[in-house]
Parts: C-alpha cells; structure tokens; sequence
C-alpha cells in the first residue's frame, strides 16, 4: 500500500520543497539589508506587468523548456544528463552552419532546416557519453560533464579559427542573413496603433517548445518506445526479462535528451542572437536540471517550472538593475530549488507520510 | 628550450597542481566511503571566497585558512545530511551546491565589499607566504641540481606543502589504519559493516568532513597563495578537473598525484605557451585546455584500463530492506 496518495506526491512534495527554497532565498535577501516583499514586487513589475518584461519572461522560458524536457526524458529512463549545456552549444554551432552557409529563401524553410540540425547537432554530442554508458558502463554523469568543457573548447576553436569574420577580435560568427530573422512577438502581435513586446527577445520559438511538450508527452506516454524507456527507468532487470534492450534504450533515451537540448540554440542563436557567441547557452542546460527536478519530469510541470525560472531570471535582471542585490541571487534560489526537490525531497516527504499514515488511521 | 624556461614551466605546474591534488584527495576519502561528490567545485569556491575575506579584514591568512575549511564544511554537512541522513540523488545534491556556492559568494562579497562580486586585494604580507627551503640559496649554483632544488622544490607555501605531505598521508590512513579499512569497507560493502556493529553513517560523515576540510584548503590555496584574493567563478571547474584527476589514478593516492602532477602540467603548458607549434602541424591551445576531460573520458572507455569505482558508491545505505 503506497504511505501517501499520489496526488500528494506529485503536488504536495514539489510544492512544499519550493515553498521552503522561497523562505531561504526571502531570508538571503534579508541578510544582505533589502526588503523580501519589496524585492518580490520589483520582478513581479519588471517581470509581470508589461508586455515586454513578459516577452522576456517568455524567451527565457523558451530556452528552460528545452533544457528541462531534455533532462527529463533521461530522467525518465533513469539517467542523469548533465550535458545539456554541452550539447545546446553544439547545437547552436549547426545552427550557426546552417544559417551562414545555405542560402534561404523564407525564415520558415530556414526554420525547419536549422531545426532539423540543431536536433541533429544536440544528439550527436549526447551519443558518444550515451555509447560509452551503454556499452562500456563508463559513468552518464561524468562523461556528460567532461562533454561540457570539451564542446567549450571546440566551441572556442571552430569560432576563433574557423568562423570569426576578419578583423574581429570577438569570439562569433557573423550576422545571420537577413532571410534567416525569425519573426518576434513584437512583429507577430503588434498593430498599427499598438506595438507589443517591444524589444524583446520572445519569437516564434517558443511555440516550437511548446509543440516539443506535447512531443514529449506523447513519446513517454503513449508510444511502446516511451514505455519501454519508463520501464528500464523503474527496474533494468524486469525491463531486460521483458526483452528491452538496455543498450538501445540507454542510446535512444540519450538521443532524443541531446537533440531537445540542442534545440534550445534556435531560441538564443536564431531568434535573438542572430550570430553564435560564444556564450550562448549561459548556464540554462544547468537549469534545466532545476526545472525537470521541480517539474517531476512532466511536460506540463515543466512549462509551469520552465515559466517559473522565466520569471525568475527577468525578474533577478530588474532586481539588479534597481537594487543592490546581484543577479547571482536567481542561482541561490536556483541552487536552493534544486536541492530541495532533488536530493532533500525525503526530508519533506517523510513527515509528510507519517501525517496521511495518521489520517488514515483515523479513518479506518 | 633551456633549463630555465623548463624549470619555470614545471614550477607552475607544481603551483597549479596543488588545489587539484588537495580536492582530488578530498573527492577520494568521500568516493572511498561511497559518497559521489561532485559538489568539489562549489567547496572550493566557497572556502576560496571565505578564506580571502577573513584573511583581508583580520589580517591574519591562517584565521583565512580556518575560515575556509569552516565554510568548506557546512557545505559537507548539507551535503551529508541530503545523501546519507535523507538518502538523497548524491548526485543532485552536488549539482545544486555548486551552484548554491557560485551564486553565494558573488551575492555575499558584493554586499560586504561593494567591488562588483570580489574581495579587494590582499597584500602581500597578509597571504601564505613562500618558503624557502634550508640551503635554498646556497645550492643554486649548483648546476642542473641546483635550479631543480631551489627554484622548483623551495619557494612554495605551507599549503602546497601540505598538500603534497597529504599523499603519503591519505595512503597510510586509507591503507594502513583500522579507520581506512573501515572506510574502504564502506564504500564497498556497507552492509558487512554494519553487520560488524560499526556505524556507517559515522564513517561516512567523517569521510565527508575530511572531504570538506580538504576542500576548504584547496579553496584557500587559490585566494590567498595562488592569487591575491576572491574572485568570480575563480575555481574555473578545477573542481571537475580534480573529479577527473580521481578516476584518473582508479581512486588510488599516489596515481591521484600522477594525474594531479599531469593535469596540473597541462594547465601550466596551456598557459605560457598558447599555440604549440610542431613543425606544420599546430596544436590549438583549446585542445590542451580540453585535454585533461579527453583523458578522463578515455580513461572511463576503458580503453586503457578499466576505472572501477567503489561499488556502493553513489548508494543511499537502508539499514533493513
């Protein structure tokens, strides 16, 4: 018999973990002389109440959507992918390829193509470390983070030796062709009279994120592949008795997380960048752990996390920008969610258990 | 290529190689007990940005250095209490304080300094000093011998000594000492020893603990030896390079030095020369930056060898199943 009904596991523990990340961030930001309740309402302002703040919020949310599906799916089939950051960077260098060298005729078509090899890209630098955990039982996590360093490094090589135009001494690409320019909220919502979402970086993106949601929901919920991938999750000896293939399932798991990852660069690189830095992903393939975590690998829990840290990191700009309270504090709260929902959710769920195991027995 | 400019490079090997080793070695004593940690980056960074503040308003480097492991050893303590009192994902619990250690300290120093998320600088006097060895002076004429011994041997801090006086130490206590065995035994089999009415979660959190304090003095090494204060960020995933230095040597002492002594080459290679010309054929500078991580992730194929971590590793322990 389970200690405590689903709901309560699926709601409640989440709920309270975040709920505690939110008084220790409120008393980080008491200890360094500001005001919880005054800095709350400053990222609600800047974050919340314009058109442009919420497009922000969006772009943001766009990029932790990718990273969180991608975390979640190896979630799913029991693996950590830390490398989500490693492989949204490689992702970005195909977008980057296929943006500078194919001559597009409309933003849709070149939409479609450098999806396809941003996808491609994200997989094929989640491979090798899926290869060598399936085959060789080399570690996921490690391997996933030496990918990291290793895909900064070619990053830096192909861009300074390789793509940089001449003359430049920044580490980038050159402008993406005009043909490439996704459309933004501001150029899709706007009339004549009223311009929405003015400057900000929120495009056409994120609908592609929210379509991969449903992807994803679909692929783990209703496909034999995604059961297979739940049941090697929940025990590897019944899913190999039941004739999965551990070597293909860790494979494939890794493939689809690497691809979703590396779909992330279409946000930054195409939609707002329109150039490859160097520094494209900026610490989102890490929040993306945050937001499976918080999401309890469910797409929909994802999109509300994914908007959450949005916010978050809009919000944290306005707050360092009319405060004395650094950006950093989003990685605290970020640092403090991932904590709680991730590694101390039995030092919730545990008490939480004795009270329905005492409600039940009053009941019975 | 003389002596000199070889000596030079070696020198900053060993400089660089010391905050790997000492993290290396913490990350052993946790790893051997069966406690994953790859929140080694984050305990250094923490006692990097602690060290350097105590250091800089008391004046006094060793009051830094107690700081340091201080701070070190809280971020042990939660990590302890979510992966052996909570059974907690070990994994998970490092991510998060790493990033919990990246953004307190940029948060804390900018409070307490006002200097854009770093300490001010530390003068010279109020840092670890170096040490120059007995007879130091006297034998650097000496040839080959003498630049070895008084430039590269002498002229380090009482830190990097320590550290490398910590090799032969941790292979003593893990190999020679009841408590090593013990250790190793529950990194292996915790249920033996609880069977043999020992407590595993007392090990573990010791092992922890000496992780901790190992850390905070790596962390202290690079803000007040290594450089002149806390910067952002300044540990620059030596933390993860460490990790990697650890399956490296198998989670052995003195192969953690091997690798230590390798990785820290690199760097130190990467730093002075750049580009690294062999007659048409030239070697990018980012490849020596990513070659610690290629080793590592070779190393793990098992191509050469195979890396066997210890077997209860990464395993919360249930008493009764």
């Amino acid at each position: 018999m389970d200690k405590m009904p689903a709901w309560a596991d699926a709601v409640l523990v989440p709920l309270i973990s975040v709920f505690l990340a939110a008084a220790i961030s409120a008393l980080v930001i008491l200890s360094i002389g500001e005001n919880p309740l005054n800095a709350f309402s400053i990222m609600v302002e800047g974050a919340l109440s314009s058109s442009r703040g919420i497009g922000y919020t969006l772009y943001y949310a766009t990029n932790f959507i990718f990273t969180g599906l991608a975390v979640a799916v190896a979630f799913h089939a029991r693996m950590f992918n830390i490398g989500g950051e490693g492989q949204a960077m490689i992702g970005g260098l195909g977008v980057a390829l296929v943006c500078l060298f194919i001559p597009w005729p409309h933003w849709s078509l070149a939409l479609l193509g450098a999806t396809v090899i941003a996808a491609l890209f994200g997989a094929a630098w989640a491979y090798i470390p899926a290869f060598l955990q399936a085959k060789r039982g080399s570690h996921i996590v490690i391997t996933t983070i030496m990918f990291n360093f290793i895909a900064f490094s070619l990053l830096n090589y192909v861009l300074v030796n390789m793509l940089k135009p001449q003359g430049s001494s920044d580490p980038a690409t050159a402008r993406f062709p005009e043909a490439t320019h996704l459309p933004t909220f501001q150029s899709m919502f706007s009339t004549a009279d009223n311009v929405m979402f003015r400057n900000a970086p929120a495009n056409v993106t994120f609908f592609i994120a929210l379509l991969a949601c449903v992807a994803v929901y679909l692929l783990i919920w209703r496909t034999r592949l995604g059961y297979e991938l739940r049941s090697f999750g929940q025990s590897e000896t019944a899913a190999v008795y039941a004739g999965i293939s551990p070597v293909k399932i860790t494979i494939v798991a890794m493939l689809i997380s690497g691809g979703l990852a590396g779909l992330m660069a279409l946000n930054t690189t195409m939609g707002e960048a329109e150039r490859l830095v160097l520094n494209a992903t900026e610490g989102a393939g890490f929040i993306g752990i945050a937001v499976a975590l918080m999401g309890r690998s469910h797409p929909v829990g994802i999109l509300l996390a994914a908007l959450l840290f949005g916010f978050l990191y809009q919000g944290g700009t306005e707050l360092a920008f009319w405060t004395s309270i650094p950006t950093q504090l989003i990685i605290v709260i970020q640092a403090l969610v991932i904590l709680f929902t991730g590694a101390l959710d039995n030092m919730v769920r545990m008490p939480l258990e004795k009270i329905f195991l005492n409600i039940r027995k009053g009941d019975a | 290529m003389d002596l000199a400019v070889i000596i030079q490079v070696l020198d900053s090997s060993i400089r660089l190689s010391t905050p790997l080793l000492l993290a290396c070695l913490a990350g052993l004593f946790s790893e051997r007990a069966g406690i994953f940690d790859i929140g080694l980056e984050g305990k250094m960074l923490i006692s990097a940005f602690a060290s350097a503040a105590f250091a800089f308003t008391t004046g006094n480097v060793w009051i830094g250095l107690m700081a340091g492991i201080g701070a070190s050893l809280a971020l042990s303590a939660i990590h302890g209490l979510a992966s052996i009192t909570f059974r907690g994902n070990q994994l998970i619990s490092g991510v998060a304080l790493n990033f919990l250690a990246s953004g307190l300290t940029v948060l804390i120093a900018q409070n307490w300094f006002k200097q854009g998320g770093r300490t001010p600088t530390i003068p010279e006097e109020q840092r670890f000093q170096d040490i120059t060895l007995p007879f130091a002076d006297a034998l650097r004429d000496v040839p080959v011998f003498g630049p070895i011994y008084s430039d590269l041997i002498s002229g380090h801090s009482a830190l990097a000594y320590i550290a490398f006086l910590m090799v032969p130490l941790t292979w003593w206590v893990l190999f020679r000492t009841r408590f090593g065995l013990r250790l190793r035994a529950v990194g292996e089999a915790p249920d033996a020893v609880d069977t043999a009415g020992v407590s595993v979660i007392g090990l573990r959190f010791a092992a922890v603990g000496t992780c901790g304090v190992l850390c905070g003095i790596a962390g202290a090494y690079l803000a007040t030896s290594l450089q002149a204060g806390f910067v952002k960020e300044m540990t620059a995933g030596r933390g993860y390079i460490a990790l990697a230095a650890l399956i490296f040597a198998k989670w052995r002492p003195w192969y953690a030095l091997m690798a230590c002594l390798l990785f820290g080459f690199l760097q130190a290679v990467a730093l002075r020369f750049q580009n690294i010309r062999l007659g048409d054929f030239v070697i990018p500078v980012q490849l020596m930056e990513a070659l610690p991580y290629i080793l590592t992730v070779v190393i793990l194929a098992g191509f050469v060898g195979k890396a066997i971590p210890p077997r209860a590793g990464g395993e919360p322990y249930v008493k009764e199943r």
